[in-house]
């Protein structure tokens, strides 16, 4: 039996919606709390008994207009290659500091896209980085932590 | 009155208040385009700043900074989909496909018009029935608010659909439920935090809208940029075409902006429901006024469909002042803000400010008014200029756009948590885009979901547990009755009217 990926979503989100019932029904409310109208637990056990509702109504249904995706037609590879440098992008920020994860992290996404214009790439990277960082810090003195330039003596 | 507005008409075209009102449009448009910082933000950054002026100086550059941000706000929506604020949302469901089409200049005007327009509008609705107005805001209990937004959610999930609802209804219970993560508001029971710190204060909207639309669309036009059908849609950026409307455009809009103006302004003044659910509602209302053909470009680059939303956001934020003026409530995060600047300058807002201090009372609104002229002065001009952000080139855009969403949410939290959830949430919105899971319910979902729970919880304790509060009083019926029409006619769309 062939299941249409849009049913295949539903069936995830009804699963999602299951687990998130049994936890909701998991929440620890005060004592006296327990049996009142309304505690923290009761809108969380409505909303994952609505989750299973519309979930197993559009698994049971006949689909009106189902969506049909070429999958051979997508670019994975650039997707995949862009969310793993944002996950990279995450995990440096706080180490290494704003500017230069920022400028590696803008450098590398105009790469992986087929850009191949060094003096924009640059441009619009490092200086840009740099202006943003000053219209934030200097500007509008929101704070951005950063070990590199503190180290290099530019940031206090 | 009379002399009430002559005197803030007097305090408010002095020189400086004019030059306060001039800077407080840039800088508040500058700070409104940038995802993450909206006109609360741009508001609670001039505080200090308005400290060192008298009162209504102090509240002159406020209110220009105020209407500046929300128009840059639209700005981003319309040209990156980058909402950096909810009640913007609604803008980009027509704006940036009428960017993609090479009209950006078009939709930043009508945008500018609309929020102009409705502006005036409710200026002078604030202006006739401000005090009067107080008493009809407070006709409104728990029930009908709590009605209101189940109204909200199952019309923008109607709107959305494009036909399957119950994707539409899905995204809306995930949107709840994304909610429903962190401290219950009134006990402080953690829920749904799996013990992790980051989530105890629950997931942040700019986190969730960048995720849904700004990072999600970026991802999809590259996930979809081989697909030769998805090329063929999207025309070249580099088209940025006229700011100038045609007559039949312009027809459009002058039926559409009154009826929008009035429901914005309503809405407005109910404390707590605000801009972002007067542009989901008035974008609704103006899908179900116009004709089936006209229908058919909703969601394609509707001119209704821009005009509605930023007429009714614009209207909703002088309704807002209602509620803070006359009642000392503040209706929305953004007038919260303004309260505490008021009590920052010894000034009591309340139903004696009227009476006690009518020249604060009217420079405010005479200020706020001022304040949409100099924007439509100041940003018409600009609109070319601001538009050829889309004339850069993908390979540099899309890194951008990821970028300012990236750098949005961590100006937010300062922690590398919420940028993990934001690309998994990211990833997960590609998805359900892919399989035509519209992302609109999901957010007006997620602004609504705390609201909508108070509003629940305070309706059950009063009625002891018993749902008769759904059809205790006249308004909740009326509103109860409307969304059983929407669901039922959708049911009846869905299934019956196609064996017909």
């Amino acid at each position: 039996m062939k299941i249409s990926p849009s049913k295949l979503i539903s069936l995830l989100f009804f699963i999602f919606s299951g687990y998130y019932l049994y936890t909701a029904y998991q929440i620890q409310v005060f004592a006296f709390d327990e049996n009142a109208p309304f505690n923290a637990k009761t809108f969380p056990i409505y909303l994952g008994f609505a989750g299973l509702v519309f979930s197993a109504l559009y698994i049971i249904l006949p689909e009106a207009n189902p969506t049909n995706v070429d999958l051979k037609v997508l670019d994975y590879k650039k997707t995949i290659g862009l969310t793993i440098l944002m996950i990279l992008y995450g995990l440096t920020i706080l180490t290494v500091g704003y500017f230069l994860s920022t400028s590696i992290f803008l450098v590398a996404s105009y790469i992986i896209l087929g850009e191949r214009k060094w003096i924009w790439i640059f441009i619009l990277s490092f200086p840009f980085v740099a202006i943003f960082m000053y219209l934030l810090h200097g500007l509008l003195n929101i704070y951005l932590r950063d070990p590199f330039l503190k180290y290099i003596g530019i940031m206090g | 009155m009379i002399e009430g507005i002559l005197i803030g008409l007097q305090t408010a075209l002095s020189f400086k208040n004019l030059m306060m009102v001039i800077i407080g449009c840039f800088s508040g448009t500058i700070i409104g385009m940038l995802p993450g910082l909206g006109p609360m933000t741009a508001i609670a950054l001039m505080i200090p700043i308005t400290y060192g002026f008298d009162p209504s100086t102090g509240l002159i550059l406020m209110a220009g900074v105020y209407y500046g941000a929300v128009f840059g706000g639209s700005t981003s929506s319309i040209l990156i989909n980058a909402p950096g604020v909810p009640g913007t949302v609604a803008t980009s469901f027509d704006g940036y496909p009428m960017a993609q089409q090479g009209k950006a200049g078009k939709a930043l005007a009508i945008a500018a018009y609309s929020s102009f327009a409705g502006g005036t509008i409710s200026a002078i609705f604030l202006l006739i029935a401000a005090p009067s107005l107080s008493l009809v805001s407070l006709s409104f209990r728990s029930p009908d608010y709590f009605g209101l937004m189940i109204l909200g959610l199952t019309a923008v999930a109607a709107f959305s659909s494009k036909g399957n609802f119950l994707k539409a209804m899905m995204m809306v219970v995930l949107g709840l439920m994304l909610a429903s993560v962190g401290q219950d508001t009134l006990s402080d029971i953690p829920r749904f935090t799996f013990d992790n710190m980051n989530l105890s204060d629950g997931i942040s909207f700019v986190l969730v809208v960048m995720a849904t639309f700004a990072m999600s669309e970026a991802l999809t036009i590259i996930f979809k940029a081989n697909d030769p059908t998805k090329a063929a849609k999207q025309i070249s950026l580099s088209q940025l075409g006229s700011i100038k409307l045609d007559k039949d455009e312009t027809k459009k809009m002058v039926t559409t902006i009154p009826r929008s103006s009035v429901l914005g302004f309503i809405i407005g003044v109910l404390p707590g429901a605000g801009a972002t659910i007067a542009s989901f509602l008035a974008y609704g209302m103006e899908r179900n006024f116009v004709n089936d053909e006209e229908k058919q470009k909703f969601g394609k680059g509707s001119v209704n469909g821009i005009a509605a939303p930023e007429t009714a956001n614009n209207a909703a934020c002088s309704g807002s002042f209602v509620p803070l003026l006359t009642l000392g409530i503040p209706g929305s995060g953004t007038t919260a803000v303004m309260l505490g600047a008021l009590l920052g300058f010894g000034i009591q807002p309340g139903p004696r400010l009227y009476q006690t201090n009518p020249e604060i009372f009217w420079s405010v609104i005479m200020s706020m008014y001022i304040g949409m002229v100099v924007l439509l002065i100041l940003n018409l001009p600009l609109i070319p200029y601001i538009a050829r952000v889309l004339a850069t080139p993908r390979t540099f855009l899309i890194p951008l756009i990821l970028f300012f969403s990236l750098t949005g949410v961590y100006l937010m939290s300062f922690n590398n948590f919420d940028i993990y959830m934001m690309i998994g949430i990211a990833v997960v919105a590609t998805i359900l885009r892919l399989y035509d899971f519209p992302m609109p319910p999901l957010i007006l979902a997620f602004v609504l979901g705390g609201l909508m729970e108070e509003n629940l919880r305070r309706s059950l304790l009063i009625s002891d547990g018993s749902w008769s509060f759904m059809w205790d009083r006249p308004l909740t019926i009326v509103i109860m009755l409307t969304i059983i029409f929407i669901v039922g006619w959708q049911i009846y769309k869905s299934f019956v009217k196609k064996k017909l």
